[in-house]
């Protein structure tokens, strides 16, 4: 056993660290949440040191880590700023389906450019009235020519609206429910319709949007892997990601408990700091035991997938518990602060409003409770 | 033992209820969106004698009881909680403080207007330093001649903002007696009066129609006849008042809650039209069960609290347990409500979302949970 970060990870979570505390401005931050935008300039910056992609080989302009490392980074920035650290962490969104079954000649051409922050990227997958998984989508790539034409409508599309290239995910003909494939739509061929989707609760600066495909064509050339291996590239890109989703709730927790410590310790009231009331002791201590608790599990899931290609039970442990960890920390966060917790200069409300969106981002808890016991209880 | 509602109480639920369907929440989402205030709606529910319910006919009022007051607010909430907090500020607060503290001619003055609905009240007790602990307050009032000079601010003050709002009951030290003791009374302040600014309107998360701002004192004078009640005892009359208003703010939630199940079992049907029947699986059914569970209980203890009050008999324990329990059942219900949702509850446009941002506020405004547990638990040891 060993529960040390290595030198090299302690020092890539303090680069990060001090990245997001020099340049994630608070008040830029909130004209970023109201306004609905994201955070370009800021990105640019973080890929020109190096942070988004380290889990890239070096060749493709990444740091040729793992996905501990990654989420090393993804928990620094949602700490600093949760809005900021979710818009920045979903930058690369989808990368992972190029970076782990992609031809050489894909990879050279999508993942510098996400490296670089020149391109933002993005994984088209739900769909309305998609209560089951995504175990088949109403949305078809049909094969025409030297490639294939895309019709259909996808939801909830992330970076749909800043995309260069986007991968979707399609239903191959009307075949069996498993044939599924992950095209490369690009950003200079045909466009399917967008439109936003509204105002979002938590997440703002990663505004959602719905994209429609009428006879979309595509090369050959912008299939991932082979026909038929959608679902399971699918499925593997979305272990990983629920590792990274949880290391931004781990981040948005630590991030909330960071103020509300601070706080505590300096607010008075009944002539005392607040820290001093039990009330309040019990809060913190009961926050900071679920933040290592979720830390703990988060970094396993990680290990885990780093070493042995990762174990599924684990990652929706660690997403759920994360993610829950997330909303009822902000919670308390926001409760400590009292009145001026729901205040939006106050710089606490967003984490409570973030950390609830992520929350159901890929599934929900009451989702992954249910997966859990498929998996462990398997046929009855 | 009667559970039922007098003939009175069940005609203003209805009244109320259905007021609260075809005129409030078809605009709850755009006065959330553009932070506007529906004077139009505060008209018609001022028309309904909404405001009055509980205040004797001379003074305006329905001649109702309390009981029917939050089944009112409870309703009104369910349509929109911004519209509810303004019958807790204005009624269950300022004109309830005007009618058990007032002079018959401050009644005549502001209890009449406050009760028609034709002006809408406000109440100042906290400040950047005094929050739970309201004692803790700085605002001070000095005579001088026939008058007040007040200095100081109050914030997070709801309503004020209105165009329509008229006055705002604040407390103040007033003097200091050679003990050291700091003597704390309740003043009336009109709006307008000079010396009396608005600061900034806070932008908060959520509950944006509800014009909230900071009020400023500086050198503002008001007639010395402005005291209202015992010069000695401004906060125990000002605290007395906000006993009430934990029932209101007990009775909002409720609605708030009701509105979260009312848009669960919309969704949660729909959603499973086509699939397994709902009623296969467990999980939902099982969470509905308990949210319609919490609501009664919710229901059930602020209606209880209300008719002790109406009794005329003591409602503190009830007060603060329908503020605790109802405060905190609503945030975990619309929390659970929006889980059912997924990401669709995260989009602004379905009511779910607003519902979870603003149940929070609940917790907090009027005592937070952890005050409720405090008084509750001197009560207990005594």
């Amino acid at each position: 056993m060993e529960f040390n970060l290595s030198e090299e990870q302690i020092d890539i979570q303090k680069a990060a660290r001090e990245f997001a505390q020099g340049e994630f401005d608070p008040d830029e931050a909130s004209d970023y949440d109201r306004n609905g935008q994201f955070p370009l300039k800021i990105l640019k910056k973080a890929c020109h040191l190096g942070f988004i992609g380290v889990h890239f080989p070096n060749r493709y302009g990444g740091q040729d880590l793992g996905l501990l490392e990654n989420i090393l980074v993804v928990e620094e920035f949602c700490r600093q700023h949760s809005g900021i650290g979710v818009a920045l962490g979903l930058s690369d969104f989808g990368s992972e389906m190029i970076l782990r079954f992609g031809s050489e000649d894909q990879k050279k051409r999508y993942l510098p450019p996400i490296a670089k922050g020149e391109s933002v990227s993005s994984l088209a997958y739900m769909e309305e009235d998609q209560t089951d998984g995504f175990s088949f989508f109403s949305t078809l790539a049909i094969r025409s020519g030297d490639g294939y034409l895309i019709n259909g409508k996808k939801i909830f599309v992330v970076n749909g609206t800043l995309s260069g290239s986007m991968i979707v995910l399609c239903q191959l003909n009307k075949a069996r429910s498993e044939d599924q494939v992950a095209l490369i739509v690009e950003k200079n061929g045909d466009k399917p319709v967008l439109s936003m989707m509204g105002g979002q609760i938590g997440m703002r600066m990663v505004p959602m949007v719905s994209l429609t495909y009428n006879d979309i064509k595509v090369p050959q050339g912008n299939l991932i892997g082979e026909e038929g291996e959608g679902r399971s590239q699918f499925v593997n890109f979305l272990n990983e990601m629920r590792i990274e989703a949880a290391a931004m709730g781990v981040g948005i927790a630590q991030g909330a408990f960071d103020l509300a410590l601070t706080y505590a310790r300096q607010r008075v009231q009944f002539g005392q700091k607040i820290a001093s009331f039990e009330a309040i002791r019990n809060k913190l201590a009961d926050m900071v035991t679920r933040i290592e608790i979720a830390r703990s599990l988060t970094y396993k899931a990680a290990w885990d997938f780093d070493r042995n290609g990762g174990n599924i039970l684990l990652n929706y442990m660690a997403k759920m518990v994360s993610a829950e960890t997330a909303f009822e920390v902000a919670d308390d966060a926001v409760h400590i602060f009292g009145g001026y917790g729901y205040i939006v200069e106050n710089q606490i409300e967003h984490f409570y409003r973030d950390a609830r969106m992520v929350n159901v981002f890929g599934e929900s808890g009451q989702t992954q409770r249910l997966l859990i016991a498929d998996r462990i209880i398997g046929k009855i | 033992m009667d559970f039922d509602l007098t003939c009175e109480q069940k005609r203003i639920r209805e009244m109320c209820r259905k007021f609260a369907t075809e005129v409030i929440a078809p605009r709850a989402e755009e006065m959330e969106r553009t932070g506007e205030y529906p004077y139009d709606i505060i008209t018609q529910m001022a028309s309904l004698g909404i405001m009055g319910i509980p205040f004797p006919k001379e003074y305006g009022g329905g001649e109702g009881d309390w009981v029917s007051m939050h089944l009112c607010i409870e309703e009104i909430s369910r349509g929109d909680v911004s519209l509810g907090a303004l019958l807790d500020v204005t009624t269950s607060v300022a004109g309830n403080e005007i009618y058990s503290f007032g002079t018959e001619e401050q009644k005549q003055k502001w209890l009449i207007p406050l009760a028609q609905g034709k002006e809408i009240g406000a109440f100042g007790l906290t400040e950047p330093d005094a929050g739970s602990d309201t004692a803790a307050l700085k605002t001070t009032a000095a005579l001088e001649g026939e008058e007040w000079v007040i200095n100081g601010s109050k914030q997070f003050i709801t309503n004020t903002g209105l165009d329509n709002a008229s006055i705002i009951i604040i407390t103040a030290k007033t003097r200091v007696e050679q003990s050291g003791r700091t003597t704390i009374s309740t003043l009336i302040v009109p709006k307008g009066t000079p010396g009396f600014t608005l600061g900034e309107r806070y932008e908060k998360m959520a509950f944006h129609a509800s014009a909230t701002h900071e009020v400023f004192f500086d050198d503002c004078r008001i007639p010395k006849g402005y005291l209202l009640g015992d010069i000695y005892e401004g906060l125990a009359q000002h605290l007395s008042v906000l006993q009430t208003g934990r029932i209101s703010v007990a009775a909002i939630s409720t609605g708030l809650a009701q509105a979260c199940l009312d848009e669960a079992l919309t969704y949660t049907t729909k959603k499973y039209q086509f699939r397994q029947s709902l009623l296969e699986s467990q999980t939902i059914p099982f969470k509905l069960a308990d949210i319609a569970m919490m609501i009664e209980l919710s229901r059930t203890i602020y209606l209880k609290a209300a008719w002790l009050k109406d009794q005329g008999r003591d409602y503190t324990l009830e007060a603060h347990f329908a503020k605790l329990f109802a405060t905190e059942t609503a945030k975990k219900i619309a929390s659970d409500v929006l889980n059912m949702y997924g990401l669709f509850g995260c989009l602004e446009k379905y009511p779910i979302s607003r519902y979870f941002k603003v149940a929070k506020l609940f917790e907090i405004v009027e005592g937070t949970s952890e005050m409720q547990r405090l008084v509750i638990a001197r009560k207990l040891l005594g």
